[in-house]
């Protein structure tokens, strides 16, 4: 079910007959057009502008400064991120984290919402329930995530430590700084994993099955012929998911909010942003530095992937 | 061909990258918090008589929870009998109130708002947001304490906020634990620390602990601050006047370090509704909290509920110290009926707004020296007896001192310490470095 709309909205590739009908409605309808055009070009664009081009640049300019959103904000050119990086100690815990987190979703995530998507695609018995059980977390917010991830790891009335019969000596998985975001992350993937499986389930979908006859033709073997040529043929769903692993590493922000707001072991700079900025703290130049630093973050690993991507193409 | 299917989740990431930006620019966007803050509040308006324009007075709340908030509808409702004032209450959730409170304040706040005593309200005050109400204290000046006019006044001098009640903070424990094994309440720090070792060979926890939000061991360092080096240098510390690196308060970490095996362990993990569990269920032997913590008692347990001031460290100053919160209000700046707001404190801080007030509560104390004590249970009376004999009332820490310091600072530094209590040299270095930028920037 959950894989039907992606599948059906599949758009044609657009090809030069397309474009060119377009252009010659264009002159047709010229006059009458334009504003309609201007209207609903212009409203994006200025929303575009307005919401996160301005925002943005807004926040860059508010890093250099110390304000609180009432008194007149006041000049302090870098001190923000050198007292970032010198004395906050959250920050560093929270890099760290926020690499933890691109690392397992990159390295166990992925991999593992491959794995079910390869598995499902094999149309075994009971696929359609499999697929909504893997699916289920990606719908549910990660708040909920988090939520029912205190149920389970609770130290005092948690499932997890009655199931290991540590009844009278508890692990605080959530309590303890050292284990906590490990257990955090264990939701994360049980999560990530369905979100990755549908988007590799719908693209294995879409493989044309004269593909992987031709290989075993070939006499390839189903891992030959998963690797060399089903695999490939995926690369854009590849650069979706590894640009989406990218993002949801760098955003997560909800989880942690919801189990201890992010705090003792479970910093993330999305959260940093936040207990600096929207809290009653108000040290809004602090925050920004904070977020400009996740920006430039998120920005150097997209670009750097997609330059890389586009340079392949080119080849 | 399998080019389509990517197509479709290509525009996945578009969402994504807005999202992120947006999050980066938490700053800007968070100025139109107030729209949505005034959004949610929910109209309790009682209605009726349109009158006069000045007979009608806007309220913002954050008494959220169902009981007190039937309880402030109730005052409104006396105010309209008895006054004839229309009070629309605006009442948003308690967290958000205080995390939106600064733009809450500059963006269209309503005449009078619900508000914390202490250096949490001169910071307002001192931004000048919040309107001088000296003529109300004219009115109702005689039947508060010195120690709780003290807690409304500005740093400017002037009057700011009308105290409606407080609660102490001390430690609780069940009467009929402490009869069962003969324990007796301990006077000083070394009494205390023999009866925690006597009550964890009898297999209990000598006392409950909860941090897992963070603010509630800032009670523990309050208690032991105070009692360690006086209220004097507490609250010189928490305006940012003493130094984090100043040998007295390394001493008050060597002292709870001492005590934290006495603690509760795995506290980091644990909200205090749980730890005040262990103490209905006397798997706790005392609890170090507020008087709210008989909430988590049925009807049934409370007369078995009792307390102890914090026991003497020094001598000097023994247990003088009392922190009892007080909770109250104050007029926004931009009040758009400022004579009606006035003659809504006036009656606020009247012994008859109160006493409607605490019908509905069974743990806070009127703040109104005449506020009826005939209706207070056990715990309440003996709370208005402990806080009306304290030489000096501290707020809390985090009502004391700055709100950005006690969030982003104190909040993770405590709880490092009570991960690893051996590296305190290391920590409160950091807290002084981080504690001056924060005040010398002012905010």
């Amino acid at each position: 079910m959950t894989s039907s709309p992606l599948t059906a909205e599949a758009p044609a590739p657009q090809t030069t007959p397309v474009r060119g009908r377009r252009r010659v409605r264009l002159r047709r309808y010229g006059r009458r057009d334009i504003p309609v055009l201007v209207v609903l070009l212009g409203i994006p664009v200025l929303l575009d502008l307005a919401l996160i081009w301005a925002t943005t640049v807004a926040s860059i300019g508010l890093s250099f400064t110390s304000y609180n959103g009432v008194t007149a904000i006041k000049w302090v050119g870098l001190r923000n991120y050198e007292q970032i990086f010198t004395i906050y100690l959250p920050f560093w815990t929270a890099v760290r984290n926020n690499l933890l987190w691109l690392g397992v979703l990159g390295l166990v995530a992925t991999p593992l919402g491959l794995f079910f998507a390869v598995l499902l695609d094999k149309q075994i018995r009971f696929t359609r329930v499999y697929q909504s059980i893997f699916y289920m977390p990606v719908v549910l917010s990660l708040a909920v995530v988090g939520f029912i991830a205190q149920l389970i790891y609770s130290r005092d009335y948690g499932v997890l430590n009655s199931l290991l019969g540590r009844g009278s000596h508890p692990i605080d998985w959530l309590g303890d700084s050292k284990i906590n975001i490990w257990a955090v992350l264990v939701a994360a993937v049980w999560r990530h994993a369905g979100y990755v499986m549908i988007l590799y389930l719908a693209g294995l979908k879409a493989v044309d099955p004269a593909l992987k006859e031709a290989a075993v033709i070939d006499g390839a073997n189903e891992r030959q012929t998963f690797f060399r040529v089903v695999f490939p043929t995926l690369r854009p769903i590849n650069i979706i998911v590894v640009v989406i692993t990218v993002i949801e590493a760098l955003r997560a922000f909800d989880i942690v909010y919801a189990i201890n707001s992010g705090r003792n072991g479970l910093e993330l700079l999305s959260v940093l942003v936040t207990a600096n900025i929207v809290g009653e703290a108000s040290r809004i130049g602090f925050g920004s530095a904070i977020a400009v630093i996740l920006l430039a973050t998120s920005i150097g690993f997209v670009i750097a992937y997609l330059t890389q991507i586009i340079r392949e193409d080119r080849q | 061909m399998s080019r389509s299917p990517a197509d479709r989740p290509g525009g996945l990431p578009m969402t994504s990258r807005r999202s992120i930006l947006r999050g980066a620019l938490a700053g800007a966007s968070a100025f139109a918090v107030p729209a949505a803050l005034a959004a949610c509040g929910k109209s309790d308006t009682g209605s009726g008589s349109g009158g006069s324009t000045n007979k009608n007075v806007t309220f913002g709340s954050n008494y959220s929870d169902d009981v007190p908030k039937k309880a402030i509808a109730d005052v409104m409702a006396k105010m309209q009998s008895d006054k004839g004032y229309t009070v629309k209450v605006n009442t948003v959730d308690h967290n958000s109130f205080q995390e939106n409170i600064t733009r809450y304040l500059q963006g269209s706040p309503d005449d009078v708002f619900t508000w914390f005593a202490g250096f949490r309200m001169q910071y307002f005050a001192a931004q000048g947001l919040a309107t001088p109400i000296d003529d109300v204290w004219q009115t109702i000046g005689a039947n508060y304490s010195d120690a709780f006019k003290k807690a409304s006044t500005g740093q400017d001098g002037k009057m700011y906020f009308v105290p409606f009640y407080n609660y102490p903070w001390a430690l609780f424990y069940r009467k009929s634990v402490f009869e069962a094994k003969g324990y007796q309440i301990p006077k000083t720090i070394d009494e205390f620390k023999t009866l925690c070792a006597k009550i964890k060979t009898d297999g209990m926890v000598p006392i409950g602990f909860a941090d897992k939000d963070g603010w509630p061991a800032f009670g523990t360092f309050d208690q032991l601050n105070m009692r360690m080096n006086g209220y004097d240098f507490h609250v010189a510390l928490m305006a940012g006047k003493q130094s984090w690196t100043d040998p007295k308060v390394k001493n008050v970490f060597d002292l709870w370090a001492g005590l934290l095996p006495y603690h509760q362990p795995g506290s980091l993990g644990r909200t205090w509704q749980d730890a005040a569990q262990g103490l209905v269920s006397k798997q706790s032997a005392m609890y170090l909290l507020g008087s709210f913590v008989a909430q988590q008692f049925q009807p049934a347990d409370l007369p078995d509920l009792d307390f102890f001031a914090f026991p003497e460290v020094d001598s000097q100053y023994g247990q003088d110290a009392v922190e009892a919160p007080i909770d109250g209000f104050m007029i926004s700046h931009k009040a758009k009926n400022v004579a009606g707001a006035k003659e809504l404190l006036k009656f606020l801080g009247s012994a008859d707004a109160q006493n409607v007030y605490l019908k509905s509560d069974p743990s806070d104390v009127g703040a109104n020296k005449q506020a009826d004590a005939s209706g207070y249970n056990a715990i309440q009376k003996k709370a208005a007896t402990f806080i009306g004999e304290a030489k000096q009332i501290s707020q809390f820490l985090d009502r004391d001192s700055n709100p950005t310091f006690a969030s982003t600072v104190a909040i993770p530094a405590f709880q490092q310490f009570i991960n690893s209590p051996g590296d305190i040299d290391s920590l409160l270095k950091n807290v002084d470095a981080q504690a001056k930028s924060i005040y010398a920037a002012g905010n």
